[in-house]
């Protein structure tokens, strides 16, 4: 299948006042419609660095960003909005919204300059409560949400922006087992039946790899390994993933584990 | 939120200012009959000059320049509030009014030699008062934005806005102390607050520009709604961030500015009545929330100027009022953070 989006030779990292420092370079990245795939490294291996690069809230230091053959970094931003849909870990100070006007603002890119929704644009929020799980919630203000809950909220209005990428940014980070799962199997889901090319960065690695159709693994000395999961596990990547010499990889639990 | 909670809250609001209009009417330091008072404003005059002057000059001028500026504020506030990130922001605290206040101070000397005459007859020298407002409140706003980007906390900035307060009225005193005595006691006048200082021929540029921001702060009901959901997800959402916020400072700064100019700096009521709207209606969403804190805003600056003149032995300062109404309401609202949705 042809990839929607492509990096070319990406370098990113941040600038210190003139200084320029690279966490990652080389990077030739791709999703494809209709796969999982999910980011995974030790912490500040770099993954939100790259991510805030591929969605384009930072520019990066070098390279280009291609969707549909044209150069994301060149774009509005109202055109990116309705490429990459955003999830992410921000606190939100929209406690007193109620779940439809908040999976309502997701409409946003598509709608005129009062953000007046129509009767298209409520079936499409509708539709999209339904999708992420979270109708039966759709009257309750967000305050009042659990943050399984508020997750799904949250992917829900991504949905609600009908782009062909998703991106998220640890989006099962604050979640308890029950619904780190559940979120997982509901990306899962959007991609393989929904047709989305979801991309998401983790630090929950067996859940990644249950069900991940691809894998962007960050090693230790900066390289971005990537290639299907089954793939990468069977030629032992997994164990670039981190430096200490006692903790191995283990397929058979997909877990490390101390030697 | 429902609809009907929407339409009844915007009714209540509508209705207390008519109310609270017709009883700053009726009320005030000289005693008139209502019977007068109906005829006075229908045109048929009232039989008494001096009552024709003080409901035609004074108290109805006074009405309009309230209810605008008690709107101006609010919605400053509100804007500040979602720009920020920050349910404590509002025109006062982050020391845009003492700015615009500083602004003024400056040209009252630069003009005459002393703080008199603040708002002089001259067209000139009153909108030249104005534009130092403006040059004012845009320079606090600028240090705002600078400050904002490298500290990260909402608390910090608040006292940072202290900070620029207490600068401007030092800098304000050093002026002061080269000014004429009657120049002081002017500006300490206006310093209390009053809405009785627009004359009726100051009137239409002091409504007009108002009237035009607050249609203005009602066109970005988008974008601040996008930004309740942090800047990241509002460029997520196509909004051009750093553009939509210089705008809606911009328009902050022009409200502030202009009441600040006319009435005097005038606390609280911008920080306090969009609480009061998110409260009433239930909701952040401002495409509800901007309407009724335009007529909260109205109605509470309305029942300042009412307390204002109860005082059978002369006039309360605005400044004066606020407090006893604004800090309750914030003490309120500390203390319930935990059960107030809009903070969750």
């Amino acid at each position: 299948m042809k990839p929607i989006y492509t990096t070319q030779d990406l370098a990113v990292g941040y600038r210190n006042g003139k200084k320029e420092v690279t966490l990652l370079s080389g990077l030739n990245l791709s999703l494809e419609s209709g796969k999982l795939v999910a980011l995974l490294g030790r912490n500040g291996a770099g993954k939100s660095t790259l991510l805030r690069a591929l969605t384009c809230d930072e520019r990066p230091l070098s390279g280009s960003i291609l969707t549909n053959g044209k150069n994301l970094l060149e774009m509005s931003q109202k055109e990116r909005s309705r490429l990459i849909g955003l999830v992410s870990t921000e606190r939100i100070q929209a406690g007193a919204l109620t779940v439809t006007e908040l999976v309502g603002l997701g409409r946003q890119p598509h709608t005129g300059f009062l953000g007046r929704l129509d009767d298209e644009d409520r079936e499409i929020v509708r539709q999209a409560m339904i999708d992420a799980g979270i109708s039966d919630k759709a009257g309750d203000y967000v305050a009042s949400l659990s943050d399984g809950e508020r997750q799904k909220a949250m992917i829900a209005r991504a949905l609600a922006q009908q782009t062909p990428i998703i991106i998220l940014d640890e989006p099962t980070a604050f979640l308890d087992v029950a619904s780190r799962i559940e979120t997982m199997r509901l990306l899962q889901t959007l991609a393989h039946d929904r047709g989305k090319a979801v991309l998401l960065s983790s630090h929950d690695i067996s859940q990644s790899l249950l069900l991940a159709d691809e894998l962007w693994l960050i090693t230790t000395d900066r390289q971005v390994l990537t290639g299907s999961t089954q793939e990468l596990v069977n030629q032992g990547a997994m164990n670039y993933l981190f430096t200490n010499r006692d903790i191995h990889f283990n397929p058979q639990i997909l877990d490390y584990s101390f030697l | 939120m429902s609809y009907r909670r929407y339409v009844v809250t915007l009714i209540v609001l509508t209705l207390t200012l008519v109310l609270l209009a017709l009883a700053c009417l009726v009320f005030g330091s000289v005693e008139i009959p209502v019977r007068n008072i109906a005829d006075i404003v229908m045109g048929k005059g009232g039989g008494n000059k001096a009552w024709e002057i003080i409901i035609l000059q004074s108290r109805i001028p006074m009405i309009v320049t309230a209810a605008l500026a008690g709107a101006a504020l609010s919605v400053s506030g509100l804007m500040l509030q979602t720009t920020f990130n920050n349910p404590l922001a509002g025109p006062s605290i982050l020391g845009v009014s003492s700015g615009a206040g500083l602004g003024v101070a400056i040209v009252i000397l630069a003009m005459g030699g002393s703080l008199g005459g603040l708002l002089g007859e001259g067209v000139g020298s009153y909108i030249a008062i104005l534009v130092g407002a403006l040059m004012g409140a845009g320079v606090v706003l600028v240090v705002l934005i600078a400050f904002s980007a490298i500290v990260r906390s909402n608390t910090m900035l608040l006292i940072i806005g202290i900070l620029v307060s207490y600068l401007t009225s030092s800098v304000v005193q050093l002026l002061n102390s080269v000014a004429t005595e009657e120049g002081v006691h002017n500006y300490v006048a206006w310093g209390f607050g009053n809405f009785s200082g627009v004359s009726a021929a100051q009137m239409p540029v002091y409504a007009g520009i108002i009237i035009l921001a607050l249609m203005a702060s009602m066109m970005m009901v988008k974008p601040l709604n996008a930004l309740l959901l942090g800047a990241r997800y509002a460029r997520n959402l196509g909004i051009n961030v750093p553009m939509t916020r210089n705008i809606l400072l911009l328009i902050t700064g022009v409200l502030t500015a202009v009441v600040t100019a006319f009435c005097g700096p005038i606390g609280f009521i911008g920080l306090v009545v969009p609480h009061i709207a998110r409260m009433s209606l239930g909701t952040s969403n401002h495409s509800r929330l901007v309407p009724a804190t335009i007529l909260a805003g109205a109605d509470i600056a309305l029942l300042c100027s009412l307390a204002s003149v109860s005082n059978p032995h002369g006039i309360i300062p605005i400044n004066a009022i606020t407090p006893i109404i604004g800090v309750p309401i914030i003490l309120y609202i500390i203390i319930n953070r935990r059960r107030i949705q809009y903070f969750n």
